[in-house]
């Protein structure tokens, strides 16, 4: 699904990431744990480009998201994140949140399509072979009832319908969270990427939250979950990547690395948050 | 004083003065309201193009272009950029425009210097995850910034802004260097023409005092409108 290769990353002269070689598959659920300041946040963000790779390749659906050329913006569509603040947006509804990105997608490719029509149906004129129209699935309006409509069902699978029209600021962290997760899944993404879903909340609300990752975890999503909640981890993860001073420095199954532990550092680690 | 008034009543109402006062009035208006659009399209176009990250997308051409702009608008006076753009630039051009809309577009683009600057500062302050989740989602960085950063970011600086409307309806007094015949001049004339100055310019005054009231208080009510919005449900 993504297939990391010889990942670098430096800010200036701080070498956060010095070459991480993974390849992240099809239904697997991989946390990352580690120390702080190891490069999880920064390996996590590079997965989808919100931090440009210093070198290295990100290789996803046949692209390598790391080339400069490759359209970022459509890769995007398919590459969930979900932050440590939420990041809802502030100045729109909850159901404007979960719409906007799918909504303005959908119109832009429809803009797009009807442009090629009209240039091709022009073109035909002058052609001998006809080239066919492309098929026109919904129209705007269309549009925006079914991108409604799913975030409503979304919603409900949440409990949180009735705040459909509420802004974020009237919001329990929880409930903010859960919102950026469906936010992300009304995307249809392949992928999933959580920065610290939980490290944000009120003890009281991380369960809630949690118990909406491992529900989307069953629906067969593939994740990439940096997390501090090593008992989460073992739950849910089928893979635990350790990471310290930028590189992985061990991985395996989660009883493998919280029970059988090789490395000095991450026994180190364990003694440490467990 | 009741000599004065007599005069002053004679120009504005038997003469009609009245009528290029209410002229100068709306003049004085179109060009301040105008200007503050073009202005706002302007600065934030400006803003956007500063804020992009630069060793990517954003050619530094642009970057650099912006700030000979903002530099020429904000180095040279008003006035002269007025007459440089009437009696230089249009001739020169060889454009017919007449001179309110000279002025329109030349406050336009001073002031487009200026809210760059408040633009700037008002989408800075809107939390960088804001944009990143927009990003995130797939979205191009132009229309992440139109709909999530600029309205919470014109948000923070609507009293800015405010107080740039306020300072452009005051500054349009110059514009009868290039001859329109503004709110000022309007009263300009009445004095000139009835050698009594005393009641034209402090009406004058007061008519400035008032608009710039009116503003001030729409900002006021715009504002609490807008933070309503956040926490009402
Ligand atoms: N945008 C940035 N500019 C400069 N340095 C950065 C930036 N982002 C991260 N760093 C640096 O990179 C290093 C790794 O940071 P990162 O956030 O990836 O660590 P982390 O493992 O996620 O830590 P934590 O558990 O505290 O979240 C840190 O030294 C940090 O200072
Ligand atoms: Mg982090």
């Amino acid at each position: 699904m993504i297939e990391v290769i010889d990942l670098k990353k430096a800010f200036g002269s701080n070498n956060v990431l010095n070459g991480i070689t993974e390849t992240i598959n099809e239904g697997e659920i991989v946390a990352v744990i580690g120390p702080s300041g190891s490069g999880k946040s920064t390996f996590l963000r590079c997965l989808n480009c919100l931090e440009d790779p210093t070198s290295g390749s990100i290789i996803f659906e046949g692209k390598d998201l790391a080339d400069m050329k490759v359209d970022i913006n459509l890769s995007r569509r398919h590459i969930g994140m979900v932050f440590q603040q939420f990041n809802l947006f502030n100045n729109k509804t909850v159901l404007q949140n979960i719409c906007m990105a799918p909504v303005y997608i959908a119109n832009s490719d429809l803009r797009k399509v009807k442009r090629t029509n009209r240039k091709n149906k022009f073109l035909n004129l002058f052609r001998k072979k006809k080239v066919e129209m492309l098929e026109i699935t919904a129209e705007k309006k269309q549009i925006k009832l079914e991108a409604e409509a799913n975030a409503m069902r979304l919603l409900k699978r949440i409990g949180l319908e009735d705040k459909a029209n509420a802004y974020p600021s009237t919001l329990s962290g929880g409930q903010k969270q859960r919102i950026a997760i469906i936010r992300a899944l009304a995307m249809n993404p392949k992928v999933m990427l959580f920065d610290e879903p939980t490290s944000a909340l009120d003890p009281e609300m991380v369960g809630e939250v949690l118990d909406l990752i491992k529900a989307v975890a069953e629906d067969g999503m593939t994740m990439v979950i940096v997390t501090h909640e090593m008992g989460f981890a073992r739950e849910v993860a089928n893979r635990v990547f350790f990471m310290d001073e930028g590189i992985i420095l061990e991985q395996g199954t989660p009883d493998e690395v919280f029970n059988h532990p090789i490395n000095q550092r991450l026994k180190d680690f364990l003694s440490k948050v467990i | 004083m009741g000599v004065k008034w007599q005069v002053f009543y004679d120009k504005f109402i038997t003469k009609e003065a009245w009528r290029t006062v209410v002229d100068g009035l709306w003049a004085t208006i179109e060009i301040a309201v105008l200007g503050l659009i073009i202005g706002i399209i302007i600065g934030t176009v400006i803003a956007m193009i500063k804020m992009i990250p630069k060793y990517k997308t954003a050619p530094k051409v642009f970057s650099a272009i912006c700030d000979v702009y903002v530099g020429f608008f904000r180095g040279t006076p008003i006035i002269s950029q007025l007459l440089i753009g009437y009696y230089v630039l249009m001739p020169a051009l060889g454009l017919n425009i007449n001179n309110v809309t000279v002025a329109i577009i030349v406050f336009g683009m001073n002031s487009g210097a200026y809210i760059s600057e408040i633009m700037r500062s008002g989408m800075q302050s809107v939390d960088p995850g804001q944009l990143e989740a927009a990003r995130a989602l797939g979205l191009g960085y132009w229309v992440s910034m139109l709909k999530v950063v600029i309205p919470q970011g014109i948000k923070n600086i609507l009293p800015t802004l405010g107080n740039e409307f306020i300072a452009l309806i005051k500054e349009t007094s110059v514009v009868s260097m290039i001859a329109v015949v503004d709110l000022t001049k309007a009263f300009r004339q009445i004095g000139d023409s009835s050698y009594e100055y005393i009641i034209p310019y402090t009406i004058l005054a007061a008519v400035y005092l008032v608009i710039v009231f009116i503003i001030s208080r729409g900002i006021k009510l715009l504002e609490r409108r807008l933070a309503k919005v956040d926490r009402s449900h």
